[in-house]
């Protein structure tokens, strides 16, 4: 295959096409009004599923409706089209079935704006719906990494029958970069035995997130917890850079991560020793790794586009045992090179003095 | 190791965006790492439309910066908010035809051109960020004047496509007149 | 039909418990025709012979259980979004039939926008709306086609529009769509009129099989408990009360729905 020159939001669409996808349905809202835009055609091109909703409710309903039939089957939206189909994602969550959501975050709170945050971590990785879930989150940093991202959340969505959610932001929609499509695949053909496809010659299926007697719903959740579980045994991703010899570390992830990726070589440049975990799946949380690093590194730097959401995660996962600071920008602002490292110079500094 | 990171700014329907992309494309096309990210929203509906181009040999990290190695600065408003970011030592290309005052920056390489002017000369004054691209590749050498010229015939909308020689004669022009 | 056993040979079988219901008792109070337009539309499944090709979407409110009722492959949709779920089961399944079943909250509330704008579509599903005038399964609130003046939980003193607005007619509202192929309000308050809607859900489900467009039913219905009325009363009310509010007829009958021949 060859590269090219792709924007994000039409990267994501095309790559879940080529992953199989059988139907799309959605709302338009910026910044990724440029996925639907570009499956409206593609799909259609390819025999597929398209249709825009009248509302993010419609549209996460719908795509409950078909992931109940057992396809391939997604949305994409940004945080206030995320909030309305939150009540689509627990149902979804709640009646265990493979669904992929992508969430290109933007500034809020309320209609906020329309440009780069982070500001959503909260709400996918912790209360994505109401009940007690948890999706997975993947944080993808690049064109090339939402592509790939793509057909990791549909693996993993159907090994799991779970609901996943990738997390992109605003700038990783609207960039372009060069990056590789994978080859084209056909829709599955065969549906699941669960799925809802009529009853012909067996028995009846039922899709269901209602469980009136309450040991029952108790059964239930157990079995959502214990597969969850596995999850966070078994699918924590995170990517690092230069952390064999750091002692000092940036903890941030998407947009973020990469600016982060700059400051590291800058501060490296200069001669200070420092790393960069970049999260890759925020649920499950990298956080056995982080407290590895808690021993190793005299102090760490969380930075996000939020007030500090995921910065909870880091400072749980290492215990007290490094101090954590934290540098955000918020209501859209992309926090640039010289800020973070300021910060990190603040951090160096107050570190080294208690050493 | 080589890393360029450009500014492209003018008014909304100048072409800041397509002379960034084009960029991109070239540098995609001599295999260097490039992103390209646009600012977007309301702004860009007649206002100030920009995107900052990276071209690196290496991964590339921040794909937004504050000081970048070039600017080219297609109207008053992007003089303004770009002449003093540019890192000292780099490129400032300014399209004089809308664009009066001077740079006061002596620490970089100022590029003074009339885009609007030989655009329009050359049969259309949209074709300015053509020019201005060209100007900005013969003082940098980011990618080759060639490279641009092959991705142009690529990447040139059908409905466009009877620009494309009038578009390489921008390009060559704004060339020309950043080796004078 | 699951009683077809041990039928002597000189005798046929005229009535049975329909293949497309399963043998259990329902939660619906006494009196409640639930019940009743459940065992229409298995009927209606059975004599189409869909039983192994029909998806059935549930909806919150008293039919939240449907699905313990069905004997078909069925989902549970989210308070208002059966319309929804179903157009996702259509577009990846248009070889089966889906059809809702859904209330006056659902549909007609908090369910108005995915409704209108599946027949805005001309979503090849197919919809069962229950009228009642009441929310049954939350205690007896209003409901959007609660009628003025009617007393309800929420209304102690009786409906009043100048607070609580007027009702709602979904199925006039339906009729004007471009989307809809075959709208029309029935009752199920006597062996005529049950008869009656039988053939009207007959027809809504072949005018889905037959790609004509949306169709609903509107079955005026009864809640003998959240009407403080007993059994008798209640279907007598839906004649008196309810289906002069809300006149019964086609609202909407494309020509092709006109042509289908329903037996």
């Amino acid at each position: 295959m060859v590269k090219e020159l792709l924007k994000g939001n039409v990267a994501f669409a095309e790559a879940a096409l080529r992953y199989g996808l059988e139907a799309y349905f959605g709302y338009p809202i910026t910044p990724q009004s440029e996925a639907l835009e570009h499956l409206s055609g593609r799909m259609l091109e390819e025999g597929r599923v398209f249709l825009q909703a009248e509302s993010e409710l419609g549209a996460i309903n719908m795509v409950y409706g078909a992931a109940c039939s057992g396809v391939r089957v997604m949305t994409s939206t940004s945080g206030p089209g995320f909030s309305l189909m939150e009540e689509g994602l627990s149902y979804i969550a709640g009646s265990e079935i493979p669904v992929v959501v992508v969430n290109m975050m933007r500034g809020g709170p309320g209609l906020g704006n329309i440009q780069p945050s982070q500001g959503d971590y909260f709400l996918m990785t912790k209360t994505a719906g109401h009940g007690d879930f948890r999706p997975i989150v993947l944080a993808p940093a690049s064109v090339q990494e939402i592509i790939d991202m793509m057909g990791l959340a549909f693996d993993l969505a159907e090994k799991y029958r779970t609901l996943v959610l990738i997390a992109g932001d605003g700038a990783i929609g609207q960039m372009m970069e060069s990056a590789e499509l994978p080859p084209m695949q056909p829709v599955r053909k065969e549906r699941p035995a669960w799925a809802v496809t009529g009853a012909q010659d067996r028995d009846m299926n039922l899709i269901t997130s209602l469980y009136l007697n309450p040991d029952r719903l108790e059964e239930v959740n157990w079995r959502l917890q214990a597969k969850l579980a596995v999850i966070r045994e078994n699918e924590v991703r995170c990517k690092e850079y230069e952390t064999a010899d750091a002692d000092l570390l940036l903890v941030a992830y998407g947009t973020v991560g990469r600016i982060c990726l700059s400051v590291m070589r800058e501060a490296r440049a200069q001669g200070l020793k420092v790393g960069l975990l970049r999260p890759q799946t925020l649920w499950p949380f990298p956080e056995k790794r982080l407290l590895e690093l808690a021993g190793q590194v005299r102090g760490m730097l969380v930075v996000e586009m939020s007030a500090g959401q995921m910065l909870e995660d880091v400072e749980r996962a290492v215990r007290g045992k490094t101090p954590v600071q934290f540098y955000g920008r918020l209501g859209g602002i992309v926090p640039l090179v010289d800020e973070v490292a300021a910060a990190l110079r603040k951090l160096d500094e107050e570190t080294s003095q208690e050493k | 190791m080589k890393h360029e990171e450009i500014i492209f700014s003018g008014f909304g329907g100048q072409g800041a965006l397509f002379a960034g992309q084009l960029l991109a494309y070239a540098g995609m096309a001599e295999g260097r790492q490039v992103s390209w990210i646009p600012s977007y929203g309301p702004e860009m509906r007649g206002g100030t439309a920009n995107c900052t181009v990276i071209v690196s040999d290496d991964e590339i990290g921040a794909p937004i910066i504050k000081n970048p190695t070039s600017a080219v600065v297609l109207n008053l408003p992007s003089m303004e908010k770009y002449e003093p970011l540019v890192k000292p030592g780099g490129v400032l290309v300014v399209n004089t035809s809308l664009v009066e005052v001077k740079s006061t920056r002596a620490d970089l390489r100022v590029i003074y051109v009339p885009a609007s002017d030989i655009a329009g000369e050359l049969g259309n004054p949209r074709m300015a960020n053509l020019v201005m691209l060209g100007a900005l590749i013969a003082a940098t050498d980011i990618v080759s004047l060639e490279t641009v010229g092959q991705e142009l015939g690529v990447h040139l909308s059908e409905r466009q496509r009877k620009w494309l020689e009038p578009n390489k004669a921008a390009l060559a022009k704004g060339a020309e007149l950043a080796r004078l | 039909m699951n009683t077809q056993t041990n039928i002597p040979e000189d005798m046929e079988l005229v009535y049975g418990f329909p293949e497309a219901l399963t043998e259990v008792s329902t939660h619906y109070c006494p009196g409640c025709t639930h019940g009743v337009v459940h065992r229409l539309v298995a009927e209606v499944i059975d004599e189409l012979g869909i039983r192994g090709t029909t998806i059935g979407v549930a909806p919150v409110g008293c039919a939240v259980l449907a699905y313990n009722y069905f004997n078909v492959d069925f989902v549970e949709a989210a308070h208002g979004r059966a319309p929804a779920m179903a157009t996702g089961l259509k577009r990846v399944n248009p070889d089966k039939v889906v059809f809702t079943y859904q209330g006056d909250g659902d549909l007609a509330a908090i369910g108005t926008a995915e409704i209108i704008h599946a027949a805005t579509r001309g979503e090849l599903i197919t919809t069962v709306f229950i009228n009642n005038a009441i929310y049954g399964m939350t205690g007896g609130q209003m409901a959007p086609t609660t009628l003025p003046g009617m007393i309800t939980t929420s209304t102690p003193t009786g409906r009043d529009p100048i607070l609580a607005g007027y009702p709602v007619k979904m199925t006039e509202l339906l009729a004007q769509i471009a989307g809809s192929a075959y709208i029309t309000r029935q009752m199920a308050a006597d062996v005529p009129s049950i008869l009656k809607a039988k053939r009207a859900i007959k027809r809504a489900f072949l005018t889905q099989m037959h790609g004509l467009g949306f169709a609903c039913v509107e079955v005026l219905s009864t809640c003998p408990t959240n009407w403080n009325m007993d059994p008798w009363k209640a279907m007598e009310w839906v004649k008196e009360t309810l289906a002069p509010a809300y006149p019964l007829g086609d609202y909407k009958m494309t020509d092709e729905v006109k042509a289908l021949e329903v037996r």
